[in-house]
């Protein structure tokens, strides 16, 4: 267990022991007490071409609690799409996170909704650190109108613009690209904010990649790279994919930084680093060493290519959700029993927010034709049978 | 004496004689010639002035003054943050020119000719042309992708392809091909305003052709509709429909027709995508025969739409089966001899014309 230091009063620590007040008040509000405590990271942090940021942490309960809760709400409800796609609710891909909760709330918990967040196909829990809500999610899952793309998008494709999230993107490494031009947009348009562009250890080898990394070291753009890597692209292992599988040296003229991508806290640092850094000196990689417990998809059982023991040894030794869960104890920041309660009230939300989104109807048949451009012109299009099916686009 | 007089007579008649081309076309005021990359660069130029959110990005765009010199003076005039020279690396400067579009910018990515743009089309379909469609319209994509398509003059066949079909197969994106000065202007200028995202497909040998362009073209507010064809020429025999370079192949074989008395429609098609189905049907309702004209590889071509569509539209009013004239399918040779026979010439569209109207044995 790493050191830490606890500066709150003991009045006020006892005041978050109380119990609660009577059982009928099931909700209880997160601690608002924002008074700092340092926490270092599970591991020092790994540089290339940089002075490594240091190890100790500025957090406080407040966000200590807020990382708890919003890592098991991520965690419930990919477990929960699990349930509902094996009961073939929700059809084609599914790639769930479950594991790497830790890489999306240190993230945010470090930028703004100003700053650009673009990733792959595995992006439920993303869109949730930016917003998006429960609903949103099941509903899109299960091609539902309530669905953050109505239901057209489908897993792969949640976006939420109006917190600068850019998706949601199928084709591995096409990401990287478009990251670099949001990067370019904002450096364009003078909006003193970043974009972190996020890619698997699998895409960490694609061409386009390096292209756009070189184009934004160029172009000084606030560009900053994070190789969510959790060691296996699909069913191949990192060291049978890649030459050089330190992903975060890969930049070459590029600074890099390895992170401990279990730990929330590391990855907020990193993250802050990452985007003082960007601001001032153009693109650097971030390389957050993580592990998903599903495999690669649904379709996926996750065990041909790695070990029982592997996956069990990592839920027991690295889960971000109980690192979390030992730190707030440790601090005393909460009880058991009031961390069990968030668990609760987070599940509930969960089986709420898929109760609503199965209640949502599918599209109207009209939409197949909606939003193939921004403006249609008047085109026409066809259905299958152009003589039976057509529509004037608006 | 009298030879210097005949001399006279001849200079005074043959100045007379203007390119038989520009006769053909009505413009509504005292013309001037304006070459098609002048025009593309005017168009630039303007909407560039006009929204500080356009900008270039491509190869030699900025200090080489474009490959093609289509971006001459435009880094000079709106500086390196607005005209942007990448390296050779489609792949990444497409993407990153998507990406900025995702943010609101209005990039304009210049392909040295489209036959790289192969290197960028994953992009090009899958991150521009159905982010509107996948997110329900909270991505929209105002980019345009622009450069030379199709034959240029002895580049071989890695240089030579021309990807009309292949865009203009794919929905969410709008496929353009301007044929001479106005088209370029008001083509250009629409497709930069555009929401969505636009493949410009210009012609590399067009742009040194002068075009007489009136007062109104050259305004700063031209614009042309987008889906709509052009007319270029009433007949009343035969719809001869063509874009990009063909569109003056047609006109000439509408010339050679016309002595044979065949009055030949020449439809300049301006948009491959959305295509003008109405404009190609109501013209073949009138004439009863179609030949569709193009430089690209026949199979799956635009032709192929056109020749379907008028079938399943205008089935009862043709009186000849379609015709179709495309490019020899084959890779591009070098040699010149089969260049030549690689490619449509005025009298492949004659004789095809001819065949429509049953005028000779096919």
């Amino acid at each position: 267990m790493a050191l830490s230091y606890l500066r709150s009063s003991s009045s006020r620590s006892a005041n978050l022991l109380r119990p609660l007040s009577s059982a009928a008040s099931l909700r209880r509000p997160i601690s608002t007490d924002t008074t700092p405590i340092t926490i270092e990271t599970s591991v020092p942090f790994t540089s290339h071409q940089c002075e490594a940021p240091s190890r100790s942490v500025e957090t406080n309960p407040s966000e200590l609690l807020t990382f708890f809760r919003d890592m098991a709400l991520m965690r419930r409800m990919e477990i929960a799409a699990d349930s509902l796609y094996k009961a073939k609710l929700i059809r084609g891909f599914c790639h769930l996170y479950d594991g790497q909760e830790a890489v999306a709330v240190g993230m945010e918990a470090a930028i703004t909704k100003k700053d650009c967040i673009i990733t792959a196909y595995r992006d439920h829990c993303t869109f949730v650190g930016r917003g998006g809500t429960l609903l949103e999610v099941f509903a899109e899952l299960m091609g539902r109108q309530a669905g953050c793309s109505k239901g057209k998008g489908g897993s792969m494709h949640f976006y939420k613009k109006d917190s600068n999230f850019y998706g949601g993107h199928g084709i591995v490494g096409a990401q990287v690209p478009l990251g670099c031009g949001l990067a370019f947009a904002q450096k364009y348009s003078k909006d003193e904010s970043v974009t972190f562009a996020l890619y698997g250890d699998g895409a960490a080898n694609q061409g386009q990649l390096f292209e756009a990394l070189n184009i934004s070291a160029l172009w000084d753009l606030p560009a900053i790279l994070v190789c969510e890597n959790n060691h296996y692209g699909m069913g191949t292992a990192e060291w049978r994919a890649a030459k050089s599988p330190a992903y975060y040296k890969r930049g070459d003229y590029v600074p890099g930084l390895k992170v401990d991508g279990m730990d929330a806290l590391a990855v907020k640092q990193a993250c802050k680093f990452a985007k003082e850094h960007a601001l001032k000196n153009g693109p650097i990689i971030l390389e957050m060493d993580t592990y998903r417990y599903h495999g690669h998809s649904m379709s996926d059982p996750g065990s041909t290519y790695r070990t029982r023991d592997e996956i069990s040894g990592v839920r027991q030794e690295r889960d971000p959700i109980e690192r979390v869960r030992k730190l707030v104890l440790s601090h005393d920041l909460a009880t058991e029993k009031e961390l069990k309660d968030i668990e609760k009230e987070v599940r509930k939300e969960v089986d709420n927010a898929i109760a609503q989104a199965k209640e949502s109807p599918m599209p109207e048949p009209s939409e197949l034709f909606s939003n193939v451009y921004a403006k249609g012109l008047g085109a026409e299009s066809f259905g299958a049978d152009r003589k039976e099916v057509r529509a004037t686009l608006a | 004496m009298l030879g210097i007089v005949r001399q006279k007579m001849l200079e005074r008649s043959s100045k007379k004689i203007r390119p038989a081309v520009s006769m053909l076309r009505s413009y509504s005021s005292a013309a001037k010639q304006m070459t098609v990359r002048e025009a593309l660069n005017s168009a630039l130029h303007e909407e560039m002035s006009a929204d500080s959110k356009v900008f270039l990005i491509g190869e030699e765009v900025g200090e080489y003054q474009g490959a093609y010199k289509i971006t001459k003076g435009l880094l000079d005039k709106y500086g390196p943050d607005r005209v942007l020279d990448t390296p050779i690396t489609e792949a990444g400067f497409t993407g990153i020119a998507v990406g900025a579009a995702y943010y609101g910018l209005k990039p304009v990515v210049e392909f040295m000719t489209f036959n790289f743009s192969m290197q960028a089309i994953d992009h090009i379909i899958n991150s521009a042309a159905k982010s509107n469609y996948m997110s329900a319209g909270k991505i929209s994509v105002p980019i345009v992708f622009r450069g030379p398509n199709g034959a240029a003059a002895g580049v071989g066949a890695q240089h030579s392809q021309c990807y009309a079909a292949w865009y203009a197969a794919c929905p969410g994106l709008k496929v353009l091909t301007p044929y001479n000065s106005e088209d370029a202007r008001g083509l250009l200028k629409a497709a930069i305003r555009d929401p969505d995202p636009v493949v410009f497909l210009e012609n590399e040998l067009l742009y040194g052709e002068s075009f007489p362009t009136s007062d109104e073209v050259l305004d700063s507010s031209f614009c042309l509709p987008i889906g709509k064809a052009k007319i270029e020429r009433k007949g009343k025999h035969v719809t001869i429909a063509a874009y990009s370079k063909m569109v003056g192949y047609s006109l000439q074989a509408a010339e050679i027709l016309e002595k044979d008395g065949i009055d030949a429609e020449v439809i300049n098609l301006r948009s491959i995508r959305p295509l003008d189905r109405s404009t190609i049907n109501d013209s073949v309702r009138k004439t009863n025969r179609l030949v569709t004209v193009e430089e690209a590889f026949p199979q799956h071509g635009v032709g192929a739409e056109i020749c379907a569509c008028v079938v399943e539209e205008s089935f009862a009013y043709l009186d000849a089966p379609v015709e179709r004239i495309a490019g020899a399918d084959v890779p591009m040779p070098y040699a010149a001899n089969l260049e030549r026979m690689a490619l449509p010439q005025v009298g492949d569209i004659v004789r095809a014309a001819k065949r429509a109207c049953y005028r000779s044995v096919p």
